[in-house]
């Protein structure tokens, strides 16, 4: 069983600011097709390191909720 | 309300005098230690600084006036800090108004608070608002009562030639030009220097395209003394609004115009006087709603974050907004300007004296472009996040507001302006590396940070007041420590001025208590511990059990001599 079974959405990025540049730097460059793509890839890579599809769910749910 | 302002001095009429020179007279040109290029909150701190460490400087400023408009307003902790030591402090603190929190708002609702100081033990809050005028204006008359300290208006720069061993200056003066020489000369003189140019050089970085408008609005109200952002609100839709509290009842509002309005436009009256009222009806506080204001002053910029490759050339040696430019969120501008005249003043202050060779000055240039660097990536992520350069970081940005209202990974995104903190000069070649474990923050080239302390007959200080003007070395009280202070105090005689403070726990014979354990905990400060900070209360060695070899060598290493 996954230890983390819930969506973390409390403070969990080693370096936010560092990490939201290199974000924004992955798009440089691209138009809006292209980095609605690399977007569709980061989504599917970083879902496939998390795994548990309870925790796919709840962040599908939140991103929902969010708007 | 500040019921006083009518006994103020307005800094902003303040004239003072052109005043001729025994130098316009001299045959052959007067050569001087020190030349100070712009008397602004940057030229007059080092000015300050340099006289306080016994030397003399010229200081010379091309105009006879303090600042117009509140521009910089808010100065932080550290740079408070370094007003004390320069004697102004209390004077500052006394008349700003102190702020530690911030809010966050998206559209019409709070996504975010942070509290930049949450915790106890610190005299000085984490920030403080003051116009720039009283801040120039308090630091020229500190700077009047230091005979060291010659201060010359109206005297313009428009030369600069620069040699092995000295730079001259042309000079011109409402009656007539001259030249003087400087062993070295320093350019405080802002973000257009003319020394800079003089001398062939250039800042190099990023323009943000976009414009802001920057209003001091002079009305009664209630809005506490906290930073309110604004992202998207509906007074002032797709764009972001700042509010700040300053001192004699009027507040900073920048509000984001966007690239394509007209800074011409955008400054009258007509077209500002909407943008506050908009604000003020959408308060939650009837009374503000039709709250009578007036505006005060008010500026259209555009932002940029720059700086020179290098703060040193030869006998040139640059500081403040001259060497480093950022946008203002973040409030790093005058601040780091401020550190960078204190870095400087102890290092000019022993080359001259003999104490140290020049290469002591290439620290300075290494240290501060380091900083610069560090306020350039937060003010540059601050406006890239404001003011998003391309459709998909808009895209990203909002989808970060839109989190943060639930969500608190999102809020430490959310990026309105990283507030301004002294760097830790993490690789400086003066710092002696640790050879022994220490827990905390206080690293070789971290600025001291304040504790609260309590003297053995009972009177509270606070420890950043009680270090020497010189290198100080914190000793962790205990059984040995009274020996090992005299030890130590010997190791530096002759090479550096040293003040030796023993702390400990009460009833461990120190000279002062470290009451609510604060040192100890900051600084892991153990018995027998020590601590050494450089003049500008940078630490630069640290040692469980210190030696007088260990302390000579780290002195020297402080000082460029080895």
């Amino acid at each position: 069983m996954d230890a983390h079974d819930h969506l973390i959405t409390a403070p969990h990025l080693d370096a936010p600011d560092d990490f939201y540049e290199a974000l924004i730097e992955a798009h440089r460059g691209l138009d809006t097709a292209q980095s609605q793509a690399l977007n569709a890839r980061l989504v599917l890579l970083l879902a496939n390191h998390i795994g548990s599809s309870a925790v796919l769910r709840e962040a599908l749910q939140a991103a929902r909720d969010s708007a | 309300m500040d019921t006083a302002v009518a006994n103020t001095v307005d800094y902003q009429s303040v004239v003072f005098p052109y005043r001729r020179s025994p130098d316009q007279d001299s045959a052959t040109p007067v050569r001087h230690p020190v030349v100070v290029v712009g008397a602004g909150p940057v030229g007059l701190s080092l000015a300050i600084d340099l006289a306080q460490r016994g030397q003399r400087v010229v200081l010379l400023d091309n105009d006879d006036r303090l600042s117009t408009g509140s521009r910089a307003i808010c100065f932080a902790k550290r740079t408070l800090e370094i007003f004390d030591r320069l004697g102004v402090g209390e004077r500052m603190v006394g008349k700003g108004v102190s702020w530690n929190l911030g809010r966050v708002f998206f559209h019409d609702q709070q996504v975010y608070e942070f509290d930049l100081l949450p915790e106890h033990g610190h005299e000085r809050p984490a920030f403080i608002n003051l116009q720039q005028y009283y801040v120039e204006g308090y630091l020229a008359e500190r700077a009047a009562q230091l005979p060291l300290i010659e201060l010359r208006w109206k005297h313009k720069v428009m030369g600069v030639e620069t040699h092995g061993e000295h730079a001259r200056l042309s000079v011109e003066t409402p009656d007539g030009s001259y030249s003087v020489d400087a062993q070295w000369l320093v350019a405080c003189d802002g973000s257009r220097s003319s020394v800079r140019q003089l001398i062939g050089q250039e800042s190099h970085g990023r323009t943000f395209k976009d414009r802001f408008l920057i209003a001091d609005v002079r009305m009664a109200a209630d809005f506490p003394a906290e930073r309110w952002f604004w992202f998207d609100p509906p007074f002032h839709p797709g764009q972001s609004v700042l509010l700040h509290r300053q001192p004699d009842g009027v507040w900073r509002i920048d509000f984001q115009l966007g690239w394509d309005a007209n800074p011409d436009e955008e400054k009258k009256p007509e077209h500002i006087i909407p943008r506050v009222k908009a604000l003020l009806a959408a308060s939650s506080n009837p009374a503000l709603r039709d709250a009578e204001f007036t505006l005060e002053w008010a500026s259209v910029y555009t932002f940029s974050c720059l700086r020179m490759d290098a703060f040193r050339h030869g006998r040139v040696l640059f500081a403040g907004d001259s060497a480093h430019g950022v946008s203002p969120f973040g409030a790093r501008g005058a601040n780091s300007g401020v550190q960078d005249a204190e870095n400087l003043a102890w290092k000019l202050a022993a080359v001259l004296r003999g104490a140290a060779p020049d290469a002591l000055l290439d620290s300075y240039a290494a240290e501060r472009e380091y900083a610069a660097d560090e306020n350039i990536l937060n003010s540059t992520r601050a406006t890239d996040f404001i003011t998003p350069k391309s459709e998909i970081s808009r895209v990203f940005r909002d989808a970060v507001l839109q989190l943060s209202r639930q969500h608190g990974f999102a809020r430490t995104l959310v990026n309105s302006g990283r507030l301004s903190v002294p760097a830790t000069l993490r690789s400086s070649a003066l710092n002696t590396p640790d050879r022994d474990a220490f827990a905390g923050r206080m690293v070789p080239g971290a600025p001291a940070v304040d504790a609260p302390l309590r003297s053995a007959d009972g009177q509270p200080g606070w420890l950043l007041h009680l270090l020497g003007d010189g290198f100080t070395l914190l000793l962790g009280a205990g059984p040995e420590a009274a020996r090992a202070a005299d030890e130590l105090r010997a190791a530096a005689a002759g090479l550096a001025p040293l003040t030796v403070l023993t702390l400990g726990a009460p009833g461990s014979g120190a000279a002062w208590i470290d009451a609510d354990g604060c040192v100890a905990q900051r600084y892991d400060l153990q018995p027998g511990s020590a601590v050494l900070l450089r003049p500008d209360q940078h630490v630069c060695a640290r040692w469980r059990r210190p030696d007088g070899d260990a302390l000579r060598t780290a002195l020297r290493h402080a000082l460029a001599l080895s």
